[in-house]
């Protein structure tokens, strides 16, 4: 029943991609209100999908490589509907489609049985750090998708091409709003997403910290906001180096995230997939 | 030889039938536009023959005067001069029109007849709703001229010298007008500098809400580009020039600050958007300026507008993270971008333009079916009476009753025989052609060949 929702979730969001790209490329109004219109209801039906899997499992859905990256994407989506709410950014609407898009699709290949708990995931802990993980991720997504137009927009205004694509993105003082505002929102989250997991490892492994691959890069992307944070607030760092910044942490949070999974060994591994 | 006939889209029926029909045109009113615009004549000219306030009313009036008119409206503006007229006559209207404008101005009608243009029919239609979109202006695409249509129209009908079709005209070209506007983006792009300067400010900030401007040098362009941005919600304003007097002066224009020029360089810091045009002939910022003031604003972007020559501020200073400088060069080619693309968008509006001139010239011509169908009507009952009083006056002796059921008999045959072609021109499912079909009804039935009270019009001369 739930993956039946999760995949008229994702034809949602492949309508919503379609129609904000053709948005971004003949500008007519009504193609970005499809769009979002498509991705609001498939947020709907993707969390839906998600109760769905919580009461049949038993347990918050977030547990091998298929629920993850599905409740990324689910992530990602709800937090720029969110950020909608305040910053009316529809350029923004067709690279958040995008992305959880390409979550999805290999959420939708990877076998989706729900198998049994393994015993050292029984916890509280499970939902509350995952959540707070994955909500500072999602968030950081968003501010990696502002960084990404900020360089384009940059670059448009500094080399004075003042063409197509600087009508179609919104304002540098815009952009870099946002991507301060992410900061503020996602590092928070991420800080007590690494907190959470490492008191539930105190229970779970009997110690705080154990330099786990995961651990390592958690704080190596720590790590780097961190510095993007305390620069922006004592020098002032903003702009191009701030949207640079935003693209190396998520890039880091991608490879925490899946690399270390695919790649390296560790606690963190639970399930082959 | 004589009139634009070819602007009417009836010139092909006209043409064929010339030779047997030529005097079978119909007597439909027209709308009649002859001008002058920027494009046709030079200012010299234009100006020669425009019509100020007061002189407007009193105009209006004295071409009613001329018998071929039923109603008018006077345009005139800086670029263009234009009456609007609805005539039954437009090969005498074009005539009476051409010989008002000159005399009215006591110009030799020589002096600028090669610049009129004439138009009429649906040209003369699709002409006015193009210059109420600013399809036909100077600037493609500027508002201006549709504020300066409503109110020429606006004194019309105040006066009583537009009636139902001027008026049903112009407030359909002021439709189109907005139709365009919103369909297509022939107004978005900024195509002056100063506008342009605007719109890469709101680029760059986002909002101009509470930013500040620095006005180096008080030329009369930085000082419309600061109109401009003030227009656009910016604060503060700081002048600076050599001459003390004239930044006290302009800042007082803006509610703004004056200051000395030698003191500018320790006020940089507190403003976003800086608007240089000094006379100095070099440089008088240089990037290691600029670098310790973005240091001191801890990186809050700036931007720099460079509108003099020789430039102001060393061009390196775009170099600089987070500080962007557009000098003359720079802002001229946003500017030519942008009416480039005004140019592509003014293709779509013409799509627009046409349809609905379409759209109306239906409506319009349809206001001759009623006349039309009275004058068919009344050419049956004429035949019917003549040849009726024919037959009778043959007969030796005739009872009352029989001429009775006489007269009932042929009535009823005109009545059977008109019952449905006049069905079929009243159904509104003609609607496309009815000109046709009246044009047509007119031609064959010759309904304009009959003197009823109008001038007999001579259609194309030989060889129109």
């Amino acid at each position: 029943m739930n993956t039946w929702f999760f995949k008229i979730a994702i034809a949602l969001y492949l309508l919503g991609t379609f129609k904000y790209l053709l948005f971004v490329i003949l500008l007519r109004e009504l193609l970005a209100k499809i769009g979002f219109l498509s991705l609001f209801v498939g947020f709907v039906l993707h969390s839906t999908a998600f109760v769905l899997r919580y009461l049949e499992a038993g347990h918050t859905p977030v547990t091998n490589l298929h629920e993850s990256l599905s409740f990324f994407a689910w992530a990602i989506v709800g937090v720029y509907l969110a950020f909608y709410w305040r910053y009316r950014i529809k350029v923004l609407g067709p690279f958040i489609a995008t992305l959880a898009l390409i979550l999805m699709i290999p959420a939708m290949v990877l076998p989706k049985e729900i198998l049994p708990l393994a015993p050292v995931l029984r916890s509280y802990w499970l939902p509350i750090h995952v959540v707070f993980a994955f909500l500072g991720n999602a968030v950081f997504a968003l501010a990696f998708c502002t960084g990404i137009i900020y360089i384009l927009q940059e670059h448009q205004v500094k080399s004075k091409h003042i063409g197509a694509i600087f009508r179609r993105l919104p304002s540098l003082g815009v952009l870099d709003e946002i991507n301060y505002r992410a900061l503020t929102f996602g590092f928070p989250l991420l800080t007590v997403g690494i907190i959470t997991g490492a008191i539930w490892a105190q229970y779970a492994w009997g110690s705080y910290w154990s330099w786990d691959p995961k651990e390592t890069w958690s704080l190596i992307t720590w790590c780097l906001y961190a510095a993007l944070l305390h620069q922006r607030l004592t020098v002032g760092w903003r702009g191009k180096k701030a949207a640079i910044m935003a693209i190396l942490g998520f890039f880091a949070i991608l490879f925490t995230f899946l690399g270390v999974n695919l790649l390296l060994t560790g606690l963190h591994a639970y399930s082959n997939w | 030889m004589l009139i634009r006939i070819g602007d009417r889209p009836t010139v092909f029926r006209y043409e064929l039938l010339e030779n047997d029909l030529s005097s079978l045109v119909c007597h439909k009113m027209d709308v009649l536009v002859i001008g002058i615009n920027h494009r046709t004549a030079p200012v010299e000219i234009r100006e020669r023959v425009s019509f100020s306030g007061e002189e407007l009313l009193r105009s209006l009036g004295r071409v009613l005067e001329y018998p071929e008119f039923t109603e008018d409206m006077i345009v005139s503006t800086c670029n263009r001069v234009e009456i609007y007229a609805t005539t039954r006559d437009p090969e005498k209207g074009i005539v009476a029109l051409k010989n008002f404008l000159a005399e009215y101005h006591g110009v030799s009608l020589d002096d600028f007849e090669k610049s009129l243009y004439v138009h009429l029919g649906s040209a003369a239609i699709r002409h006015i709703f193009r210059v109420a979109s600013s399809l036909d202006s100077m600037v493609v695409g500027e508002p201006q001229i549709l504020g300066q249509i409503k109110e020429a129209h606006n004194i019309a009908a105040y006066h009583n010298t537009s009636g139902i079709i001027l008026n049903k005209l112009l407030h359909k070209a002021f439709h189109v007008a907005k139709r365009v506007r919103t369909e297509t983006k022939i107004g978005n792009n900024a195509v002056s500098i100063s506008y342009a300067a605007v719109e890469l400010a709101k680029k760059i900030f986002g909002t101009l809400e509470g930013k500040a401007v620095m006005l180096l040098g008080a030329g009369e362009m930085a000082e419309l580009a600061a109109k401009h941005l003030v227009a656009g919600g910016v604060q503060r304003v700081i002048v600076v020039s050599r001459t003390y007097q004239r930044a006290a002066d302009l800042a007082m224009a803006f509610n703004g600050e004056a200051i000395e020029f030698d003191g500018f360089g320790e006020r940089l810091e507190g403003v976003d958007i800086v608007i240089s045009s000094t006379g100095a002939p070099h440089y008088i910022l240089h990037p290691e300026n600029v670098l310790g003031v973005i240091k001191a604003r801890r990186n809050r972007p700036m931007f720099f507008i460079d509108i003099a020559v020789p430039r102001d501020i060393d061009p390196r200073v775009n170099e600089i993270e987070n500080v962007y400088l557009y000098d003359i060069d720079d802002l001229q080619e946003v500017v030519d971008a942008n009416r480039d693309r005004r140019a592509r968008e003014a293709r779509r509006a013409e799509e627009i333009v046409e349809e609905e001139a379409l759209k109306f010239y239906n409506w319009y011509a349809s206001l001759d079916l009623v006349p039309t169908i009275v004058s068919l009507k009344e050419k049956f009952e004429e035949i019917r009476k003549r040849e009726l009083s024919k037959a009778l006056s043959s007969f030796a002796r005739i009872t009352e009753k029989e001429r009775k059921s006489l007269e009932a008999l042929t009535s009823a045959i005109v009545k059977k025989i008109l019952h449905d072609p006049i069905t079929l021109l009243k159904s509104p499912g003609l609607n496309t052609d009815t000109n046709e079909y009246v044009d047509t009804v007119r031609k064959l039935f010759r309904l304009d060949a009959k003197g009823r009270g109008q001038p007999k019009r001579r259609g194309g001369d030989d060889g129109t």
